[in-house]
């Protein structure tokens, strides 16, 4: 059995008197990649922000590395090994790109080792080298979601989640994106991967949870989902 | 009068009004609120001064010093106890909140009055009636024309020191901003809460360093006005604290430089109307009707910018 890295149980989060996530549990195994589908409103981006701390579950919890970060302040959750790729990128766009990148290695003392982080991002992504020193501000979209990423790993995450890192790019771009998760995992890093593209999602995933309305409704090796007949009507288009 | 010279004492009160805007867009910028209490504190700062410098016969610097450090404490006290329990709460009630701490501060004096007064202690007594009854501090206002090599310039000394002290004050936040680790987490919490914890920045922190930056310039606001004569009153920083509002507004709030600019701008206006007898009566109408034409063709202010989120 692989190590489990994180585990989610009975989560539930409540916006007021709407329940966004109705008591789910799954589980990420180290050096998986584990995709969370489902259709715009079924939770995807709460189960994401509550694991590292935006918001507060009602009941469950989240344990990563055997600590439970139900009560953990979210700004003490990266430097405990998880990094966070949030929905539409939110990168800072006053700052430069290597200032972004920087800020991604906030929690970090070791000049060292973040410069040594910040060859790998470059490595990865070169167009952010040739961009450097431009403000965050004047990228394309496609780059700014790798700026995301690279501030992400800058931090130097054991697990690292992304939160629709496919939206508003172009096909050709998605590839790529898809492509460096893939690496990601090479890297060694642990990956949870929410999507609406779910064919692409599926495509690279180790497993897959489906979520609709705040459940899980059906869970597997991405190998046998992808076959699923329900699955190909709801969310491959087939 | 000559043309430069009052060109010269605009730019000398507009630094003033540079200084106390910055105050307020420091705190705009980053914390997302209206600190209506700026202005006090600037009076508080006023009164520290004064009492140190002619009660207690304290060197300048250490008035100086003393009022800024005060500015400093009062303002992180403010912010812990009347603005971080608002945090996520609507802004309308933490600007009502801003607007009555601004009361309670100019209520101070007066509360201090009441104590002296009910007092049986002749002691207390004398010595709170030496807080509240400020005289303007001559010593400190410099009305002498510069001059070097023999050649007299159509500036006073206070108006040459009050036009430095802003633009290395602004050069030094934008230095800091731009540079230090802080300063650029400043930025993050400034453009993005949610995303600024990701980064494992503690944004309560970073709050609480903006409005010890802010405090400290009420501090040097208020020495800055000291030296042009006029004496501490609970009124002190009221007026001056809305002007400067309106020239960080004007600026685009949220802006280092727009806040300067501002304040250059209303303090030249306002000392050309002063130096005409026709137009003087109307000053603060005419600054406040520019504020309003900008305000129309450039709702953000000059120098702001309305951001849009790229997708």
């Amino acid at each position: 059995m692989a190590e489990t890295l994180l585990e989610v149980n009975n989560l539930a989060v409540s916006y007021g008197v709407i329940r966004a996530l109705k008591g789910i549990s799954f589980h990420v195994d180290k050096g998986e990649i584990v995709s969370l589908i489902g259709a715009n409103g079924a939770g995807k981006t709460t189960t994401l922000q509550t694991i590292t701390g935006l918001l507060r579950p009602v009941s469950g919890n989240v344990i990563f590395k055997g600590n439970d970060l139900t009560h953990v302040p979210a700004h003490k959750i990266v430097s405990m090994g998880l990094g966070h790729v949030p929905e539409g990128r939110k990168i800072f766009q006053g700052l430069s790109v290597y200032d972004n990148l920087l800020l991604g290695a906030y929690t970090r003392k070791s000049k060292a080792e973040i410069e040594e982080n910040m060859e790998l991002v470059f490595r990865l992504f070169p167009r952010l080298l040739e961009r450097k020193k431009q403000l965050a501000g004047t990228l394309s979209g496609g780059e700014q979601q790798m700026l995301a990423i690279g501030r992400a790993l800058l931090s130097n995450p054991e697990m690292i989640v992304l939160d629709e890192p496919s939206m508003g790019l172009s096909p050709l771009l998605v590839t790529e994106v898809f492509e460096i998760i893939k690496t990601l995992q090479n890297e060694g890093k642990t990956v949870l991967l929410v999507e609406q593209n779910a064919k692409k999602a599926m495509s690279i995933a180790d497993r897959v949870y489906v979520l609709e309305t705040g459940m899980i409704t059906m869970e597997g090796p991405a190998s046998e989902l992808i076959n699923n007949e329900n699955i190909k009507k709801a969310y491959l288009g087939e | 009068m000559d043309f430069l010279e009052t060109l010269l004492n605009g730019l000398s009160l507009g630094g003033t009004y540079a200084i106390i805007a910055l105050g307020y867009t420091m705190v705009y910028g980053i914390a997302k609120m209206l600190n209506f209490a700026h202005g006090d504190i600037i009076m508080v700062g006023s009164y520290i001064i004064w009492f140190t410098f002619l009660r207690l016969d304290c060197h300048p610097s250490i008035s100086i010093a003393l009022a800024i450090i005060c500015c400093v404490i009062l303002g992180i006290v403010i912010e812990r106890l009347a603005y971080r329990p608002l945090r996520g709460a609507p802004s309308l009630a933490v600007l009502i909140t801003a607007i009555g701490v601004s009361s309670l501060l100019q209520g101070l004096p007066a509360i201090l009055d009441t104590i002296s007064k009910s007092s049986n202690n002749s002691a207390l007594k004398e010595k709170l009636s030496g807080i509240l009854n400020p005289l303007p501090i001559q010593d400190m206002v410099h009305t002498n024309k510069l001059v070097l090599f023999g050649v007299e310039f159509p500036i006073s000394i206070s108006a040459l020191v009050t036009i430095l002290i802003t633009v290395a004050t602004m050069i030094a936040l934008t230095v800091f901003i731009k540079k230090s680790k802080t300063g650029k987490a400043m930025v993050a919490v400034s453009e993005n809460r949610d995303a600024a914890l990701l980064m494992g920045i503690h944004i309560n922190k970073i709050i609480v360093v903006t409005f010890a930056i802010g405090s400290a310039l009420a501090g040097v606001a208020a020495t800055l006005m000291l030296t042009k004569g006029t004496p501490a009153s609970p009124s002190f920083g009221a007026l001056p604290g809305i002007v400067a509002f309106s020239a960080a507004v004007i600026g685009g709030i949220g802006s280092i430089p727009g806040a300067a600019l501002g304040g250059f701008l209303i303090g030249i206006l306002e000392t050309f109307c002063n130096a005409n007898s026709a137009l003087s009566p109307y000053r603060n109408a005419i600054v406040f009707s520019v504020l309003i034409i900008i305000l129309l063709f450039k709702p953000s202010g000059i120098l702001g910018n309305p951001r849009r989120e790229k997708v």
